[in-house]
């Protein structure tokens, strides 16, 4: 295969090199010159200018009517406004494309050099210019205009019974989010993420989850810094050494060591260790040594380690700061109750038929853009910035599958923004039906801490949490 | 600097070390030749992927080594190629390239100048665009690969070397780099302004100057303008990245920790970046379209058709091309009022751009037309821009942007209206002043090959991309199999990939004939295309200060040709009024 490429180039270079020449050749016999173009030539490519446009238009007649229809009908409310006005759109440039295009080769074919012609001196001309600056400013108002009001339709604010569902997006999967009962989400904040909080849902249970999980991590490190045998060498090391002076300062005072032992008080080291403390903190370190603990790590390493450390410690301080969270308000109250009913789900999400859905979109890493081609729906997800979108749903899914004579038809929400190397397969499936399979859908899934409401909350406030459909509808 | 000042000099102050305009925007071409091999390179090894994916290609294994294990391209490796190509192009290939050699060439030349205004500071631009060229292309060698991130870099995802492997060292340089591009590009931006204001020669009014000069100045006055914002850009992600501060970082929880970051917003990024990064699309098509003016009108043998108007249109262009960075944000979660105000600038810049095009129509009607390579190239142009400049109707509608925003449609948009249409500007003025910059003639017919190869393949391969992306197929994606209701459109992918390949290989023609004509080519005559621009004045042979005598006056426009008070069909800027006879 190499070698057939290389063989290609190759025949290729010494192929070029023999047309130069003979044209080079060919040239100085005739006397031409490179810039005298001949009338066959000028000829020739007039017509092939005619030959593309033709060929050119062939492809693109081709390829309307084999890839026009370029998604289903739209599923969603305001997608029909956004394909009316895509297809206005789509004829208005068709139209300017042929006629363009058709002005710029035919002129050009038409009016190639000859000889004994002279081109027509025409340098402006007012109307002229007039018109094609007046006419196309009017159609640019009309698509101005009329795509203004499809956005502004698109973009006002939704309407108060719209359901409102989280898109949460990660490295490289999506999590949806639903209210719950009370039709609020909780608050969150990133430093609450574990592997059971995967949105950093702020609630009791949340924080506690997250200070033992830190402070296992906090503890396996300093475990990992603190037996690492470099640093336990050193620190012996220096044990011994503070050892040894004080043995020298005794041997300095002329002192027996037998009369030492009730003088030691006066005779400590130079971090106020005495000997007695020296020594087991010597055997301490030994005995360290000893444990299959000990690693050994290079210095950048460790250095790197003792980074982590710190920034854990103050990740845990932050995580501390939510809990001095502002009770005494009742709104805040209120949000920090409002995420025990969330409700999170994976892999896919389900939406009523003919419900305006409010999404609001957050991301925990980098930004990624949620896109629902089907729904012509799309909109960036920010961390730290949280973006909306609404939409209401017009078909299901199976009617769907019906318009598509495909039953393993799916709609899908799908990253459209550069997020890393799985960006080409992070996906989720949206799932459209009717109210009441919906309501079914959504009972079925698990409220978020749901053990613990269980067993803590439920005999307390039973009236609070209430049966989970019964105010979504 | 008098023209006696001519002088033998030594091989490093003629060739490396030069302070001539000539020397220079030769230079700049040559290093902007081989960037481009490389960038099309980078684009046919993604091609192979994208056309025929998970299939193994020896190809890549030999060039690209663990990053083609087997011979399939790597998911990071990917992403790094797309990200270098679109790096490259935009701004090696065709910013640096395309005003850095035409900018130097045509400035002193066309305007009547010894030189640039600043011959040192020219030198000095071009030295730290080679120097950021070649930091760009190391980064392709560095551990864990050039920056991934897309063009654009958008953070966090550049800002967080645990985000993916492209944001480690890779990305460092790709900012070093930038910087330096940055520099290179405002001294010579400062320089083209200057020159073009204070050194025009006698006679040479403003609305006399050619359309090329028009062309180089507004793009030199939108790069100073813009490129400081993306240097102050890149100067904050180079400090979330490696001083722990936070302007683009807020709430970031990554790789199983949560980042102790707080209260910056990526979006801000985006506005900076955005900020130049659409007039870099006119910094781009400026002087190509500037270009294909005068290589239009000297071919057609006729005037440009409506100078004033094309003046303003260049003018216009500029202007609005500052107000209308929030299209490429209509999806960010912008407010959507805001949204609706950069609808309605971007919009408006389709009327001066709908003048270009007539006027250029207008010209080829009832011309003589000399269908040489650069005419050709020029053509060219003028589809490709009206092509792909249509379809940005569609993605100013921000109604219509929600679909379509990052999929193949915009891909296709841009490469067929910034990428072909320079590019063929780029050839074309190639074509076109070879025998200044060289002395020498580029073979004709092989021209011509070049030409429809480029043209059809260049279609070829965008075209289909609209479908593509009207079906909802995302841009920097890897692979597309694992979605199924884009699996009927995938078929025109290995259709792309194939134009695109056939493509590439049509530019060995070019890169044949352009070396080749540089020691071989026919000895090129003064003025053979029989143009009216001052350039055509000079000798064949360069000399030091660009006329060997007087500075040549000026009393007409560029422009007359065929004018019927003359005999022959070109009237040179240099041939004084006839009595009674009226300037343009």
């Amino acid at each position: 295969m190499k070698l057939l490429i290389l063989l290609v180039v190759v025949v290729g270079v010494v192929a070029l090199a023999q047309l130069a020449r003979v044209y080079e050749l060919s040239a100085k016999l005739r006397k031409r010159r490179e810039e005298d173009i001949s009338h066959a030539d000028n000829r020739l490519n007039a017509s092939l200018f005619i030959v593309f446009m033709l060929a050119f238009y062939a492809a693109t007649i081709y390829l309307y009517a084999a890839y026009g229809d370029y998604l289903p009908t739209s599923a969603s409310e305001h997608g029909v406004g956004v394909d009316a006005l895509m297809s206005v759109n789509i004829w208005i440039i068709t139209a300017v494309f042929f006629l363009v295009n058709t002005l710029l080769f035919v002129f050009t074919a038409k009016y190639y050099y000859k000889k004994d012609r002279k081109a027509k001196f025409f340098p402006h001309d007012n109307r002229l210019e007039m018109i094609w600056t007046v006419i196309p400013s009017i159609v640019l108002a009309g698509i101005i205009i009329f795509g203004l009001r499809t956005w502004n339709d698109m973009t006002g604010e939704a309407s108060d019974d719209a359901i409102l569902i989280e898109l949460y997006s990660k490295q490289f999967d999506w999590t949806a989010r639903y209210a719950g009962a009370n039709e609020e989400f909780g608050v969150s904040n990133f430093n609450l993420i574990t592997s059971n909080n995967p949105l950093g849902i702020v609630t009791n249970e949340g924080i506690n989850e997250s200070l033992a999980e830190l402070d296992a991590k906090i503890e396996e490190l300093e475990t990992t810094v603190n037996y690492e045998r470099g640093v336990l060498v050193n620190k012996k090391k220096d044990f011994e050494k503070q050892l040894k002076h004080l043995h020298e300062h005794h041997a300095g005072h002329g002192h027996a060591d037998e009369h030492a032992e009730e003088g030691h008080d006066e005779h400590h080291g130079h971090e106020g260790l005495t000997e007695e403390q020296l020594k087991s903190e010597i055997a301490k370190i030994e005995e360290m040594l000893k444990s299959d603990k000990v690693s050994v790590l290079s210095d950048v390493a460790l250095e790197a380690k003792q980074d982590k450390l710190y920034r854990l410690k103050r990740h845990k301080q932050r995580v501390l700061d939510i809990e001095n969270f502002d009770f005494s308000d009742e709104q805040s109250l209120s949000a920090w109750e409002a995420g025990k009913d969330d409700k999170i789900v994976k892999g896919e999400f389900h939406l009523p038929i003919g419900k305006e859905v409010e999404f609001v979109f957050r991301s925990r890493d980098v930004i990624h853009s949620a896109y629902m081609p089907h729904f012509r729906t799309q909109m960036n997800c920010v961390p730290g910035v949280p973006t909306r979108f609404k939409m209401t749903p017009t078909i299901t899914t199976d009617s769907m599958r019906t318009i598509m004579d495909d039953p393993e038809f799916n709609y899908v929400l799908l990253c459209n923004k550069v997020c890393g190397s799985a960006h080409f397969n992070m996906q989720m499936k949206v799932i459209v039906e009717s109210q009441e399979d919906y309501d079914n859908w959504l009972n079925e899934q698990k409220t978020f801490f749901v053990e613990e409401v269980k067993e803590e909350e439920v005999p307390a406030a039973p009236a609070a949490e209430g049966e989970p459909t019964a105010s979504i509808n | 600097m008098a023209a006696n000042a001519h002088h033998e000099e030594s091989f490093v102050s003629k060739y490396i070390f030069s302070h001539d305009h000539k020397m220079i925007s030769k230079q700049f071409l040559i290093t902007a030749i081989f960037m481009g091999i490389v960038a099309v390179m980078l684009s046919v090894f993604f091609r192979l992927q994208l056309g025929w994916p998970g299939q193994s290609f020896g190809i890549l294994e030999t060039f690209l080594g663990k990053w083609a294990p087997d011979g399939v391209l790597d998911r990071n490796a990917y992403l790094a190629l797309v990200t270098i190509h679109g790096t490259i192009m935009v701004f090696f290939v065709l910013t640096g390239g395309l005003s850095g050699t035409f900018s130097n060439l045509l400035i002193p030349l066309q305007i009547g100048a010894r030189d640039m205004a600043s011959g040192f500071l020219n030198m000095l631009s071009y030295w730290m665009f080679l120097a950021s060229s070649v930091i760009m292309i190391s980064s392709l060698f560095v551990e864990g690969g050039a920056a991934s991130g897309g063009w654009t870099v958008y953070p966090p995802l550049s800002a967080l070397p645990q985000a993916m492997p492209g944001s480690g060292m890779g990305m460092t340089l790709w900012l070093v780099s930038m910087v330096l591009f940055v520099a290179s590009s405002l001294l010579g931006g400062l320089n083209y302004i200057v020159t073009i204001i204070n050194l025009r020669t006698k006679g040479m009014k403003m609305t006399r100057l050619p359309l090329t000069i028009w062309a180089f100045l507004v793009t030199a006055i939108l790069g100073v303008l813009s490129f400081p914002v993306l240097v102050s850009a890149v100067v904050l992600l180079i400090m979330d990245r490696s001083m722990g501060t936070a302007f683009y970082l807020s709430d970031i929880h990554i790789a199983g920790e949560a980042l102790d970051v707080t209260g910056g917003s990526p979006i801000l990024y985006q506005h900076l970046f955005w900020f130049l990064g659409h007039p870099e699309v006119y910094i781009v098509l400026l002087p190509a379209l500037g270009i294909s003016s005068e290589i239009i009108s000297t071919n057609s043998r006729k005037p440009i058709f409506g100078y004033r108007a094309m003046i303003g249109s260049i003018l216009a262009i500029g202007f609005l091309s500052f107000i209308v960075w929030g299209h490429h944000m209509f999806v960010t979660g912008m407010n959507p009022f805001l949204g609706s105000v950069f609808v309605f600038t971007t919009l408006l810049i389709a009327i001066p751009s709908a003048v270009k095009a007539f006027n250029y129509i207008t010209t080829l009607w009832k011309g003589n037309i000399r269908l040489t390579p650069a005419m050709l190239f020029s053509i060219g142009l003028v589809s490709t821009f009206v092509t792909g400049g249509l379809t940005g109707i569609v993605l100013a509608d921000s109604a219509l942007d929600v679909n379509v925003h990052d999929t193949y449609f915009v891909v296709a948009h841009f490469h067929i209206v910034m990428g072909l249409s320079a590019i063929f500007g780029m050839l074309a003025g190639v074509y076109h002043w070879f025998p200044k910059m060289f002395g020498k003639m580029l073979n004709t017919k092989l021209g011509f090959a070049h030409f429809w190869l480029t043209l059809i393949c260049g279609y070829g391969t965008f075209f289909p991309m609209h479908f593509v992306g009207m079906a909802g197929a995302p841009r920097r994606y890897y692979e597309y199999s694992q979605f199924e209701f884009l699996d009927w459109v995938m078929d025109l992918q290995p259709i792309i990939s194939t134009f695109a390949i056939i493509g590439a290989l049509a530019q060995l023609v070019f890169l044949f004939n352009f070396f080749f004509s540089i020691f071989r080519g026919q000895v090129a005559t003064a003025n053979p295309w029989q143009a009216n621009t001052l350039e055509w004045t000079t000798p064949v042979e360069h000399v030091h200060g660009n006329w060997p005598g007087a500075l040549p006056e000026v009393h007409r426009w560029a422009y007359d040709y065929s004018n019927p008070n003359y005999e022959e069909d070109f009237v040179p800027q240099t041939v004084p009024l006839k009595a009674g006879e009226e300037d343009h």
